[in-house]
């Protein structure tokens, strides 16, 4: 039995938690305003929002429904577009119809719900915000530009917005309905198991289980982990960093703390996925997956991190993130153990880091090639070096013999033309839907040379490589 | 005015097929479809499926009461397979349980054997093996072969365009509610009621009065629900007929991307012969479309293709060829444009080769062959209120193009690793069914004694506007305000053998009759106000809801004049009925006049190529475009923006791939890429065209729904210009989409 709010009621429900929460809300409740396009969080037709209290207030977070199961929801305020509508339009509503960015509108309630979540925030929003808020959901009447253009209206409404009580001031602005000022107090009287559930399927955001087999999860024993607090949060100490396997992608982005030893954080995570899957998608989730074009994965290979694993016994052994792939998806986890957070050593102001992805449309897409690099430099020369790569090889991989050969070397053009020769012996690409192998090894090539040119640019931008 | 269904939208409240509330005892569908692309059926076991709780029943090509034939313009498609398998994904049975969860999990539990043949998957390779859907067609102007010897210029090469995926984001689907006396209604999300109509009436083997197709929109068509809505819209009501229970397919996503077909991929050669003075003398060329494995749409979007063959250039001697090749993937079929894109791509390839072998800008020989009244088409129509070259100048000037292109040339001197292109792309679009005897339409309006106005039509809302652009009309006509008339759903009982919502001519078929039906009605409220009044017939005017006397308002208004005309027992319903007037066509000469009128304009592209990564984004696209006189802009600014950014999607990311075996690998949203918010043009600007628009259009307002995608194939040659820039080695090539990956490898292409 979970229970939630849905809009303004409560839920009560013995539906299996591994159920989508999109057929539990679109289905069972007959709230056909929440569409479906894909049912693998590609498209944002089914966006909903959901609700948090934390710290006395709300977070709300826009969340693709169709990858999100049932037993995420529990003691939580999901919103679909009919817990926004009022008797008149909402002035996210009101900026889509006058800015005619609806067409055939099979696709608008997702804008209009992932608009509202950004509204809802508790942080000021900049235009870029509004914008990006909007990059899970995919039109294909409109070409974007009226709906840019509503964004724009949304983003000049909220200006004045009040983010001591936000919540206030949006029910003023008729944002959202009343009843949103009740859901905190409604919330604390839930009632919510916090019994850990004990399935065999250890499922975080669902983000990747979910994709193309929402069926058989919803009939799987799942062991929900996203809201187990000891599998969450972001720490650091001193020159270590401590990242729960739960951790959200979002939570990374907007760490603070984190910001400061990534400057270029934002810029790289954005290239992740998209708002609604970085809102749920795990970082533990994307190193089980074992993809080896695993974003997060090669990003924290590339920091020479290393992962603990939790037996039930409550053992814990540690290895390195790029030791867990032992071949495609295969990994070096025993069925009983489970990830439970990453670690690394935060580096010096000499170390540079930085993280490169190609794909064929640049957001929302799985890379071709992906690679991280940290790198230490003292008097010119390169005294340590972690290089990853995903995409070209049967599991994420950890440059090997391209850090051997780079450690030591002089900082210069003909070192990198010469660690290029040994990048291609080390990797074994295949030809896919994203791209032949001979793409492949050029494009790792090209974004190995990205990664100096960005970290250097003194150094490197006069170069070409033919 | 707005988009009527706008607000609708917004709070989700619009109805598309999977909202329709679903009556006691309904069944879902769910096909069963083939896992190769061609063989012979040897054996199917689907006992397992039958025994799973509750699925009702198997439904297999053999308890088809009527024909097992869903062919559109040729009978050579089976509903469900019989023997022979066509292409991976084939429907062969159908699963009818008592829900969509049970039925895909017996679809799990089917097996089959199947005998292999070899697959086809292109189009040069079946036109070798003499597979064709019909035989090739020619259109031809003034005498090529003899040519030749007086061009200075020649150059011969080959151009490619791959398919593109329609990602309507509502998937297809239907939904059939046996009703008495064996009638059923169809709710189905299609473009062409009728033809779900007669095709339905086909396979049930019963009248088409029978069934009732409602049609209330579409979540996105593009053409994709033009032909291709009425498979799953027969099986629902296959379903229903046989287990008398309302019956509901609506498609999972990857089932849509793996059954139904794309926008044709097309191999074409192309020749073009130039005078020293960059005039084209001289174009051929052969087109091979890859077709599928039936015949679908094919045909007449393989006309299109010709019709459109020198987009919009006048060539004094042209021939032109088109194949449409029989392969083994699932019938190609419409999609917004309709073959003209894939032509006009061609000789845009052609005037770009010639470009660069002449190392001049492509522009300089666009500029001195654009069309100009009196010119005559290779089809036989002569062109008239021709106004490319309005557009033109006006694109020049308005965008300053010489700055632009000035800035494009200082910013690739003064960077090394990011590169702009820049190019100009004309476009000339006919509107009308290539088909002349498609070009009609019907409208149906009661007043009702109130005052209030229905309005049913032929015309399908898909997001178009067209609901919108009918309550225009009809507040125009009548002189009232819009809110007192109500779009009807589309449905065929009440307007009936209808041509599909296709073609870009939707409002203007639809607006014609509408406004027929109002004038007609007009005239009679007219005659009553004129002898209820004592006012000569040529002084009433009804305007702003009253009745005027030679511009006097008088006492009556519209309420009145309703009631009163009620109550002298004048109709106030009527059928107004239009067809398109000059056009007409000789297949036997491939001569003739089928367009109404052409629509115009020309968009300047400029793209930046991070020649590191092979990334690229569009920076601006900027369209003048003939609107004609607009009869709503929002509407029609949204057309073209929509469209723009589709055709840029085709010529840039998306890229539709099968393998050998004819099994598609971009199969879902994660492996087939549209445009997102980040990848359309940062800049979009749409100056119009100043016209006084044409008098086939409704309102003067032109078509707009296919015409701006052909914008997006600038983006090609923007790209393959800034990829120029860079690499000096780089061999032209005429391959789109221009991934990232061919940007890639363009770009560090060695001699």
């Amino acid at each position: 039995m979970i229970n939630f709010i849905l809009n303004d009621k409560l839920i009560s429900t013995d539906s299996p938690q591994g159920m989508t929460l999109l057929d539990f809300v679109r289905y069972e409740k007959n709230l056909t305003g929440t569409k479906i396009g894909c049912r693998e969080g590609d498209c944002g037709a089914c966006t909903v929002l959901i609700g948090e209290l934390t710290d006395g207030k709300m977070e709300y977070l826009s969340v693709t429904s169709c990858i999100t199961p049932l037993g995420n929801v529990n003691g939580k305020h999901v919103v679909s577009i009919e817990g926004l509508n009022m008797s008149e339009l909402t002035p996210v509503q009101q900026a889509m119809v006058d800015e005619a960015g609806t067409q055939c509108g099979f696709c608008t309630v997702g804008f209009v719900v992932s608009f509202s979540g950004l509204c809802l925030s508790n942080k000021a929003i900049s235009y870029e915000d509004v914008i990006s808020g909007i990059d899970g959901n995919i039109c294909r009447c409109t070409g974007y530009k009226s709906i840019e253009r509503a964004g724009e209206r949304i983003y000049n409404n909220l200006k004045n917005k009040d983010l001591t009580n936000p919540v206030k001031w949006l029910v003023e602005q008729h944002f959202i309905p009343e009843y949103f000022a009740s859901i905190p107090e409604r919330i604390k009287k839930l009632e919510v198991s916090t019994k850990i559930t004990e399935g065999k399927i250890i499922v975080g955001g669902g983000t990747d289980l979910y994709v193309q087999k929402h069926d058989e999860m919803e009939e799987a024993e799942i062991n929900f982990v996203s809201n187990n607090k000891e599998l969450k949060g972001i720490h650091i100490d001193g020159k270590f960093c401590t990242i729960g396997a739960a951790a959200t992608v979002t939570e990374l982005l907007e760490s603070e703390e984190l910001k400061k030893v990534f400057p270029n954080l934002r810029k790289h995570l954005k290239l992740i996925s998209s708002t609604q899957i970085r809102n749920i998608g795990t970082i533990g989730g994307n190193f089980v997956n074992a993809s080896p074009i695993g974003d997060l994965t090669v990003f924290f290979i590339a920091l020479n991190s290393s992962v603990v694993l939790k037996n039930k016994a409550n053992n814990e052994r540690t290895i390195l993130l790029k030791d867990l792939y032992k071949g495609y998806k295969n990994l070096d986890k025993n069925a009983d153990e489970y990830i439970s957070r990453l670690q690394f050593t935060i580096t010096d102001s000499s170390t540079y880091f930085n993280f490169e992805k190609v794909s064929k449309r640049t957001h929302l897409d799985i890379a071709s090639v992906n690679t991280g690099i940290s790198i230490k430099i003292e008097e010119n020369k390169i005294t340590e070096i972690n290089l990853s790569a995903g995409g070209v090889g049967p599991i994420p991989l950890y440059l090997k013999n391209t850090c051997v050969f780079l450690k030591g070397k002089t900082l210069e053009m003909k070192t990198i033309t010469s660690a290029m020769e040994i990048i291609q012996t080390e990797i074994a690409p295949i030809s896919d839907a994203r791209g032949t192998e001979e793409y492949k090894r050029l494009l790792l090539r090209q974004l190995f040379f990205a990664h100096f040119l960005e970290l250097f640019p003194a150094t490197f931008k006069e170069e070409v490589i033919v | 005015m707005k988009n009527i269904d706008s607000r609708g939208h917004v709070r989700g409240e619009s109805i598309y097929l999977d909202d329709i509330p679903e009556l006691r005892g309904t069944l879902h569908g769910v096909a069963f479809d083939s896992t190769c692309a061609h063989g012979i059926i040897k054996n199917i076991d689907y006992s397992k499926a039958e025994k799973l709780a509750g699925v009702i029943k198997i439904i297999t090509s053999k308890d088809i009461p009527g024909q097992n034939q869903i062919g559109g313009i040729f009978p050579d498609e089976e509903l469900l397979a019989e023997n022979e398998i066509h292409f991976w994904g084939q429907p062969i049975l159908l699963i009818i349980a008592e829900s969509q969860k049970i039925a895909f999990k017996a679809r799990k539990l089917i097996s089959i054997t199947v005998d292999e043949l070899p697959v086809i998957v292109d189009a040069r390779e079946a036109k070798a093996q003499n597979k064709l859907v019909m035989p090739p067609r020619t259109f031809k102007l003034g005498e090529p072969k003899n040519k030749w010897k007086d061009c200075e210029f020649i150059f011969e090469g080959i151009a490619n365009s791959n398919g593109q995926e329609h990602l309507y984001i509502e998937t297809q689907g239907a939904y059939a509610v046996p009703m008495e006396n064996d009638s059923i209604r169809l709710y189905s999300s299609t473009q062409g009621p009728t033809a779900v109509q007669r095709i339905t009436a086909q396979v049930l083997g019963i009248p088409m009065h029978k069934i009732e197709v409602d049609v209330t929109r579409l979540g996105g068509g593009f053409g994709g629900k033009e032909d291709q809505a009425t498979t799953w819209a027969v099986m629902a009501a296959l379903g229903a007929t046989l287990l008398n229970r309302p019956v509901k397919v609506s498609l999972h996503r990857m089932d849509d991307m793996r059954m139904t077909g794309k926008r044709h991929p097309y191999s074409s050669d192309y020749k073009i012969g130039l005078s020293k003075d960059l005039k084209i003398l001289a174009y051929e060329a052969t087109f091979y479309q890859n077709a599928g494995a039936a015949a679908d749409l094919s045909p007449a979007i393989m006309e299109r293709t010709l019709f459109h063959a020198t987009n919009s250039y006048f060539v004094p001697n042209v021939e032109v060829t088109a194949y449409s090749c029989k392969t083994n993937l699932p019938p190609n079929t419409a999609f917004r444009g309709f073959g003209g894109p894939q032509g006009m791509y061609v000789i845009e390839a052609a005037i770009a080769h010639a470009a660069h072998e002449l190392k001049i800008s492509p522009r300089e020989i666009q500029e001195k062959n654009l069309l100009q009244n009196g010119n005559e088409f290779p089809y036989g129509q002569i062109a008239d209120q021709v106004e490319i070259g309005n557009t033109w100048k006006d694109a020049k000037s308005k965008f300053e193009l010489e700055k632009l292109e000035k800035e494009v040339a200082i910013f690739n001197k003064e960077n090394k690793h990011f590169k702009k292109g820049i190019s100009l792309m004309p476009i000339s679009f006919g509107i009308s069914f290539t088909k002349t005897v498609m070009n009609h339409a019907r409208a149906l309006v009661h007043i009702y004694q109130d005052g209030s106005i229905g309005v049913s039509t032929g015309a399908v809302e898909m997001g178009q506007g067209v609901n919108t652009k009918m309550v225009q009309v009809a507040a125009s006509v009548f002189s009232v305000n819009a809110n007192k008339i109500k779009l009807e759903t589309t449905n065929t009982t009440r307007v009936a053998n209808t041509s599909p919502s296709a073609a870009s001519a939707t409002a203007d078929l639809n607006g014609k009759a509408l406004e027929i039906a109002c004038n007609a009605l007009v005239k009679r409220l007219i005659e009553t106000a004129s002898k209820h009044l004592g006012i000569a017939i040529s002084d009433v005017k009804i305007q702003d809801e009253f009745v005027y006397n030679k511009n006097i308002k008088t006492e009556w208004d519209w309420k009145k004049l309703i009631e009163t005309a009620f109550l002298d027992r004048v109709c106030l319903s009527e059928n107004g009925h239009y067809a398109t007037p000059i056009i007409h066509y000789n297949k036997e000469i491939e001569k003739g006049h089928p367009f109404a009128y052409h629509v115009y304009g020309t968009a300047i592209t400029v793209v930046t190529v991070d020649c590191i990564r092979g990334r690229y984004e569009i920076d601006a696209l900027k369209i003048v475009h003939d609107f004609g006189k607009s009869m709503n802009t929002i509407i029609d600014r949204g057309q073209v923006e929509g469209a723009a950014v589709q055709g840029i999607g085709w010529m840039t990311m998306e890229e539709i791939i099968y393998n050998a075996k004819g099994k598609l690998i971009s199969n879902a949203l994660s492996t087939y890429k549209i445009p997102d918010i980040y990848s359309v043009p940062k800049e979009l600007l749409i100056e119009q065209l100043e016209t006084q628009g044409h008098e086939l259009a409704i309102l003067k307002s032109k078509a707009v729904g296919e015409p701006p995608l052909m914008y997006g194939i600038g983006a090609y040659f923007a790209i393959q210009n800034a990829v120029k820039a860079f690499n000096p080695n780089y061999k032209l090539k005429f391959d789109a989409p221009f991934t990232p990956e061919k940007v890639l490898m363009g770009l560090y292409e060695k001699e």
